[in-house]
């Protein structure tokens, strides 16, 4: 490794860093990177300048250890001999997978170091997609809010507009009609199943199955089909509005309702027979990537990831919001923390969801599918022609809209990727004073360098994908 | 805000005085969420009372910048500053919430990270940063994580424009520009 003088104004690229042009370590680096610019590189600083504490994100150590156990008067002490860490910096290779590579399911690029095909660190680099939504929440009016955070992860359109509607209810103090409540369950069950589906099919086709990807998709088509007959679209919905939801159900949803729920079990086993029993899935899944559940809770990810470790949480059952106190079906765990623990929740969960799919179709209730308050909920079309009144309130709605009172309210669901949650600070006015959306793929992401260190890089593939990102939600 | 009726909520486990104190710090149940409100320098210290108190998961860490709205309603003790973090903390255990909001000046904006209590905060301080300008002291990689990284200001502070794409439009049929010819964008 050269020892080339470094030049305190001049930018370290990524090049001089591969090349070793710029020596890690010591305050000298850490000085220049402060002189150089205050936001940091955002690249993977090497491996010198890693320190313990920055080396713990990888191994989820300030989680494991207990207080006391391993921490030192000079932090915490990590057991650098885990993954062959005494390579010169010479003989690995950084690589970038991504930002467009076909198995990140979006634009996620992933930084790995490798010795030979050994992954020693890795760090995704996200922000590609980043479009400045909770920006853009803040200038939307509450009920045009919906419209923006459908389009953050766009895989589970409903569980944002959900999220969001939640929280403004919350803060208005609405309490919204059980049809709509209950109609609400029904979408946003569908929408696991759908982005389940999808999830089947990519990591289906980042296996090598590449009839699955078919297959996957096939299905999901089936799904947003009922969607588009009930909402309009097929995806960005807007169909969950603060107050209840956009329309009732249409004609015959019942028949199509139930013919899905005959459809998708059987669908189910044919994925069993195709892909759980084949032997190269089980390979290429099993024992790979394992996390425990103390480091899964420390690094604070949710959904099937958490799940996987064997921690029986879900917020349906754990604490219940729309009406899920009232159907009956399991949490789905799993033991060992790795990604065949997470396919198998993941194809599980369709199974549950339908469970509860056939609940809600008996237990629908009637009445209004949006609440009744001409505040917040705007006239029917034709009463706006004979109704002076309709047309005043559905003239104000649209110009000035709903003034929420001041306040903040957090109200997270479910999503089929982890807690998903919306934190809306209102002052008074009509529109989020500020508008922050929790994403769980952002969330979750955090545990790709700890899933990853030590495996192969054919196996990272499999990781990103049970890690399920969706790079709308990370990014927003 | 005090004549809101707190709403019925289903999360029974949440339960506590109106006007309380946590830790020595004043907490309040806020539309249904049990929310504790610190500053600067008892921050640290709370975040590790809370973790010992059994909220081991780190739900998320955001920012708000308070600048145009001033006059929000805090407890008493709590001097109101331009920035607050915000940070969600979960107990499942207790499956309980609670929310941290400390306040942070707007003129040196710096906390100390919650990385050593809670891995997970990591990419939250990283965006909280990126958006807000606020530092994480002790943060192992305090580095933009949404915008690109030679990115000026920070764009959910509320003194950051919006800003606006300079319209082009085409030239009329007859020739004549309808902008007078000058390409000024505005």
């Amino acid at each position: 490794m050269s020892n080339t003088p470094v030049n305190p104004t001049r930018k370290a690229t990524l090049l001089d860093k591969i090349l070793g042009r710029v020596q890690p370590g010591g305050d000298e680096l850490n000085e220049l990177l402060e002189i150089k610019t205050d936001e940091g590189i955002q690249e993977m600083a090497p491996r010198g300048r890693t320190t313990d504490r920055e080396m713990s994100i990888e191994s989820g150590t300030p989680s494991r250890l207990g207080e006391g156990a391993a921490r030192t008067a000079e932090g915490i002490r990590l057991d650098r001999m885990d993954v062959d860490i005494e390579v010169p910096e010479d003989e690995t290779m950084i690589l970038n997978l991504g930002p467009s590579h076909p198995s990140t399911h979006g634009v996620l690029r992933v930084m790995v170091e490798l010795d030979g095909e050994s992954i020693m660190r890795s760090k995704a680099v996200v922000g590609y997609l980043h479009t400045g939504m909770e920006k853009t929440g803040e200038e939307l009016m509450y009920h045009q809010g919906s419209t923006n955070v459908t389009r953050m992860d766009y895989l589970a359109p409903f569980f944002n507009e959900l999220t969001f509607s939640l929280g403004v209810e919350r803060l208005l103090g609405l309490e919204i009609p059980p049809r709509a409540t209950w109609i609400r369950m029904l979408m946003s069950e569908f929408n696991r199943i759908s982005s389940h589906f999808l999830w089947l099919a990519t990591n289906g086709a980042d296996l090598g199955a590449l009839n699955m990807l078919v297959y996957g998709w096939r299905d999901r088509e089936m799904v947003l089909s009922f969607f588009e007959k009930v909402t309009g679209l097929r995806m960005n919905h807007n169909y969950i509005r603060p107050g209840g939801v956009a329309a009732d159900l249409p004609d015959g949803w019942r028949d199509d309702v139930l013919a899905l729920c005959e459809a998708i079990p059987r669908r189910m086993d044919e994925y069993d027979n195709l892909l759980t029993g084949q032997p190269i899935v089980q390979k290429r899944l099993q024992g790979v990537g394992p996390i425990d559940a103390d480091t899964a809770i420390g690094l604070g990810l949710t959904g099937p990831l958490l799940r996987s470790t064997g921690v029986a949480w879900d917020l349906r059952r754990d604490q219940p919001y729309l009406a899920y106190d009232d159907v009956d079906f399991d949490v789905i765990v799993g033991t060992s923390g790795d990604c065949w623990d997470r396919y198998a929740i993941r194809f599980n969960e369709i199974r549950e969801s339908v469970r509860i799919i056939r609940q809600i179709v008996d237990m629908m209730p009637g009445g209004d599918y949006r609440v009744q308050d001409k505040k917040v909920t705007p006239p029917p079309r034709n009463r706006i022609d004979e109704s002076m009144e309709a047309l005043i309130h559905h003239f104000k709605l649209y110009t000035e809209g709903f003034r929420v009172p001041p306040g903040e309210a957090y109200v997270p669901v479910e999503s089929p990727r982890g807690e998903s949650g919306c934190f809306i600070v209102s002052d008074g006015t009509s529109r989020p004073y500020r508008l922050h959306m929790r994403a769980a793929s952002f969330a979750n992401l955090q545990a790709l360098p700890h899933l990853a260190r030590g495996s192969l890089l054919a196996d990272t593939i499999a990781i990103v994908s049970t890690i399920d990102p969706v790079l709308g939600d990370v990014d927003r | 805000m005090s004549d809101q009726t707190p709403e019925t909520d289903t999360h029974a486990a949440q339960e506590s005085p109106a006007q309380a104190s946590l830790h020595g710090c004043p907490s309040e149940m806020l539309f249904g969420a049990a929310v504790v409100h610190c500053n600067r320098d008892s921050y640290l210290e709370l975040c590790r009372a809370l973790k010992a108190d059994g909220y081991v998961m780190p739900v998320g860490v955001s920012g708000v910048d308070y600048l145009t709205h001033p006059g929000r309603s805090l407890p008493e003790g709590i001097a109101p500053e331009r920035f607050e973090v915000v940070v969600e903390l979960l107990s499942l255990r207790d499956r309980k919430r609670i929310r941290v909001r400390c306040q942070v000046p707007g003129d040196d904006p710096h906390v100390p990270t919650l990385f050593d209590v809670w891995p997970g905060v990591e990419a939250h301080e990283r965006e909280t940063y990126d958006m807000f300008g606020i530092r994480f002291d002790g943060h192992p990689d305090p580095s933009r994580i949404l915008m690109p990284e030679d990115w000026e200001g920070h764009p959910l502070r509320k003194d950051y424009d919006v800003g606006h794409v300079p319209v082009q439009f085409k030239e009329s049929p007859s020739g004549v520009s309808a902008a007078g010819g000058s390409g000024t964008g505005r």
